[in-house]
């Protein structure tokens, strides 16, 4: 049995401890916004945050998530979170949309980690999150905004 | 054309948050033709939705609804199509929605015949279509209005959502969407001219950004029917092998297992959750029987392709005499490229639900061509076409992936179902190295050309010799594609070569391969466009001259071309000069559209380099949405980019040796220089953009690291370091 929050909710489960974190989220708490894409933390679709630092999902046991607070893009909630958001809206970042719940939440950990990153902090946190529509140039201009947003 | 009015959900986003499922899944709650159920708002009223045409739709509360018969993978064709429609019908951008047409071929097919997306051909072929589709609903609200007011319909004016007459009475679409639906539709709207447009051209909100944002939009893998299984397969590792026998006692002792079911491209475990059918399909026990398969590694090919230039090829194309103008040549320069096969990689791994009822079957997928998918479901399952329903959802990107000209993943689901006996909907999700090792790759491309020069440094021949399977072979859409033996999108590109050059051949051949081949951005210019335009500056500096004006003088009569080439190179400003420093130039038309890009890099002694920036310009005709127009130019460069770098797809003894995004390399947010784009101003027809962008890129580049001091780069992709 492991109980952990996920979304600020207490959520217990006893089921297979193996099974990844992006399972439990997807097909247990049926939070649907968290992707599945390589299975192998390749490609950053199924980023979350533990205690607010980014993981990936799909290669994370759910057993290693035992009192921890997890995060998904359902449950993005700060201003600083909600600047990321407002800001991937402006600058119309999507294209297909895949890859950008993961994109935006190792975007909303680097910014509450570091409120003012610079282009090379961007690419060191953003580096594990694949596009394939390759928006990065948004991606990157949006992170500037919100960081913009939330200092200014 | 029949008006009828149709009591339906408004739309699916307002179906599931009406019926209060959030974020629990997507149920689906609407009728089987997508049309049928009554939505119940909040408050306990009902949304009439009336239908126009089959494009259009206007709701009593003033929703406008455009049916998109093309399929969003994010190249943003929802808010092109939304954008034409509310131009045409003067509607404010606030009441456009959308949905996705089912499949149906008589609707929805283009003026090609057929209902599928790709070609960049969205806009360029629904433009005409989708501003009469508008143009008439907006005809019959007006007449409505005047029937109600007792006007003359010519006095009554349009503007923003509101309809509105001198004598002060106004009122707004949904007020009429009733009474309008039962006037006659006119047998020739007037269209708007050019200079009335006042949404068109400018920046509008993506229809899809929202729900793209906060995790809400729904795909393939995220709908969740009642009771559904879900499937995990394991395919042949090399392409044609074939399930000897397979054991399967260790998968069917692994809890939530249902069944373990042979089908004819693999074995497949249907379970309970995708995690416990992927665990068990990890567990089976397979020998595959190989004597039918291709064994042959990526190497081997090349070394077959290069054999096969030794003979005569097809004529694609033949100008002049090439031969007496290669005989009268005082210079000729010959190169030989080789590109290899490409992965799509799109981010969701291919996927398709299917629920094979008695009588009928319903397809849950994100399609390019949901007519092949129901071509395919159809035989599988052993329905009548018309008894198999298509629902079209988002795809988590495509790039032609999702084309489905032969079928695989939507087969796998399809025959899974069968294989259970439609006990249940199954949701059959592939894992990213089914997709990876899973071919449809961009075809592997070996091309010879051979270029005359006259004493004067004009070009006076070029020769090309393509070996590029003809992949449409053998499918139910070979006669599509392939006429007079030549498979068409593999010359794309280099059939309508625009410069001047008066005596001009291009020959291809067609190789047996065991690899599946399919659509990947740009198709055949993907190759073409690469070959050529690095051509182009081998020419130019065997020349003597700059590879812009050796092009300029080869394109005289191509004012367009001509256009794209100048601007792009005046926008990109001096050249950056010092050591290492390189700047290359390439131009490219494809589906109709002209891209003209200038990379700039910096080579170093070893051999390393790096792209600093693009510039591009861009001629699509009149630009429908020009922020999607940069985003689309934005993607498709970078993608290139990983193409020209890094990216490829080998086989060794018939395995393909990648199978995931740590051995396939598409860019990464660190890879991706600094990329403008500038969009000629222009009234002509508006053409595509999903792809046009992509095929300059990796020449660009490639003459760029020549310019600054590489060796000829005739091999993609460029690697990590190149000779200097």
């Amino acid at each position: 049995m492991v109980t952990f929050t996920l979304n600020g909710k207490q959520v217990s489960f006893d089921g297979d401890q193996e099974m990844p974190l992006l399972w439990y989220i997807r097909d247990e708490a049926e939070l649907t916004g968290t992707k599945f894409g390589c299975g192998v933390a390749a490609c950053g679709a199924c980023t979350v945050h533990a205690d607010g630092v980014p993981i990936r999902s799909c290669s994370t046991p759910v057993a290693a998530v035992e009192g921890q607070a997890i995060k998904t893009i359902e449950g993005l909630s700060t201003a600083s979170e909600k600047a990321v958001q407002s800001a991937w809206r402006e600058l119309e970042v999507a294209q297909c949309g895949y890859c950008q719940s993961g994109q935006i939440m190792s975007a909303a950990a680097l910014l509450a980690e570091n409120p003012a990153p610079t282009d090379s902090d961007i690419n060191a946190a953003m580096d594990g999150n694949l596009c394939r529509c390759a928006t990065y140039h948004r991606i990157r201009a949006a992170i500037h905004e919100a960081a913009k947003r939330q200092t200014g | 054309m029949n008006t009828t009015n149709d009591v339906t959900a408004q739309n699916r986003r307002t179906f599931l948050k009406v019926t209060g499922l959030g974020t629990a899944g997507f149920m689906i709650g609407m009728g089987l033709d997508g049309f049928s159920t009554a939505a119940r708002p909040a408050d306990g009223g009902e949304i009439i939705k009336s239908v126009y045409n089959p494009f259009v739709r206007v709701s009593s509360d003033g929703t406008v609804t455009v049916v998109v018969n093309k399929l969003d993978m994010g190249q943003g064709i929802v808010t092109g199509f939304a954008t034409i429609v509310a131009e045409e019908m003067d509607a404010n951008w606030g009441q456009m929605d959308w949905e996705f047409a089912p499949a149906d071929v008589e609707t929805y097919k283009d003026s090609t015949g057929v209902q599928a997306t790709g070609g960049s051909r969205s806009i360029r072929l629904e433009w005409d279509r989708l501003r009469q589709m508008a143009a008439s609903a907006r005809y019959m609200l007006v007449q409505a209005a005047a029937e109600a007011w007792a006007v003359p319909a010519s006095e009554i004016s349009v503007s923003d959502g509101e309809l509105s007459h001198p004598s002060g009475k106004k009122g707004r679409f949904g007020d009429f969407a009733v009474a309008a639906s039962k006037i006659e539709p006119p047998a020739q709207p007037m269209l708007k001219k050019l200079a009335d447009y006042k949404l068109i051209g400018t920046r509008l909100k993506r229809l899809d950004t929202d729900e793209k944002t906060d995790g809400t939009a729904t795909y393939t893998i995220d709908v969740a029917l009642p009771g559904m299984l879900h499937a995990a397969i394991a395919h042949s590792p090399k392409f044609g092998g074939k399930v000897m026998s397979f054991d399967d006692s260790a998968a069917r002792k692994i809890s939530g297992v249902e069944d373990v079911v042979q089908i004819a491209s693999g074995v497949a475990v249907v379970a309970d959750r995708y995690y416990v059918a992927r665990k068990a399909v990890e567990a089976l026990e397979i020998e595959w029987d190989f004597s039918e398969a291709e064994t042959r590694s990526t190497d081997q090919m090349f070394a077959d392709f290069r054999v096969m230039t030794n003979g005569p090829g097809t004529v694609a194309r033949n100008d002049g005499n090439v031969d007496a103008a290669f005989a009268q040549a005082a210079k000729i320069v010959e190169a030989e490229y080789e590109l290899p096969f490409l992965a799509h990689a799109a981010l969701e791994p291919m996927n398709a639900i299917v629920d094979l009822r008695e009588d009928e079957c319903h397809i849950w997928t994100g399609s390019q061509a949901p007519q092949g998918d129901q071509l395919y479901t159809a035989q599988i399952v052993g329905l009548p076409l018309e008894k198999v329903h298509v629902h079209t959802l988002y795809a988590g990107g495509s790039f032609g992936r999702r084309v489905t000209i032969t079928g695989d993943y939507n087969k796998d689901a399809a025959m899974v179902a069968k294989a259970i006996g439609g006990r249940a909907p199954v949701k059959l999700q592939w894992a990213r190295e089914n997709d990876m090792k899973g071919g449809k790759y961009r075809s592997m491309t070996y091309v010879k050309m051979r270029g005359g020069l006259d004493q004067n440094g004009n070009m006076i021949a070029w020769h090309t010799v393509l070996v590029t399977p003809a992949y449409a072979k053998g499918t139910p859409f070979e006669s599509r594609f392939i006429h007079d033996g030549i498979d068409h999108p593999t010359v794309e590109g280099a059939d309508i070569n625009p410069y001047e050059v008066p005596n001009l051949k291009l020959e291809t051949h067609d190789p047996e391969m065991g690899v599946t081949m399919s659509h990947w951005r740009s198709v055949g210019h993907s190759q073409n466009g690469f070959t050529m335009e690095v051509f182009m500056d081998e020419m130019a500096l065997a020349a003597g001259q700059d590879p812009v004006a050796f092009r300029r003088r080869l394109l005289a009569d191509h004012p367009r071309h001509l256009a794209v080439l100048d601007i792009a190179v005046t926008e990109a400003g001096p050249a950056p000069t010092g050591k290492g420093k390189g700047r290359g130039v390439a131009m490219h038309e494809s589906f109709h559209s002209y891209v003209a890009e200038v990379a700039d890099v910096t080579l170093k002694d070893d051999g390393s380099y790096s792209v600093d920036k693009v510039v591009c310009a861009v001629d699509c005709g009149l630009a429908i949405n020009p922020d999607n127009v940069i985003a689309q130019m934005e993607g498709s460069i970078a993608m290139g980019l990983g193409a020209a770098m890094r990216e490829e797809i080998t086989l060794t003894d018939g395995e393909v040796d990648q199978s995931n995004f740590y051995d396939y390399f598409p860019m990464r947010m660190s890879d991706v220089p600094d990329i403008q784009v500038h969009i000629i101003p222009s009234a002509e027809a508006p053409t595509g953009v999903g792809e046009p962008g992509l095929p300059p890129i990796a020449p660009a580049v490639v003459n760029a690291l020549r310019a600054a001091g590489a060796k000829p780069i005739r091999k993609l992709p460029i690697g990590d370091r190149v000779e200097v």
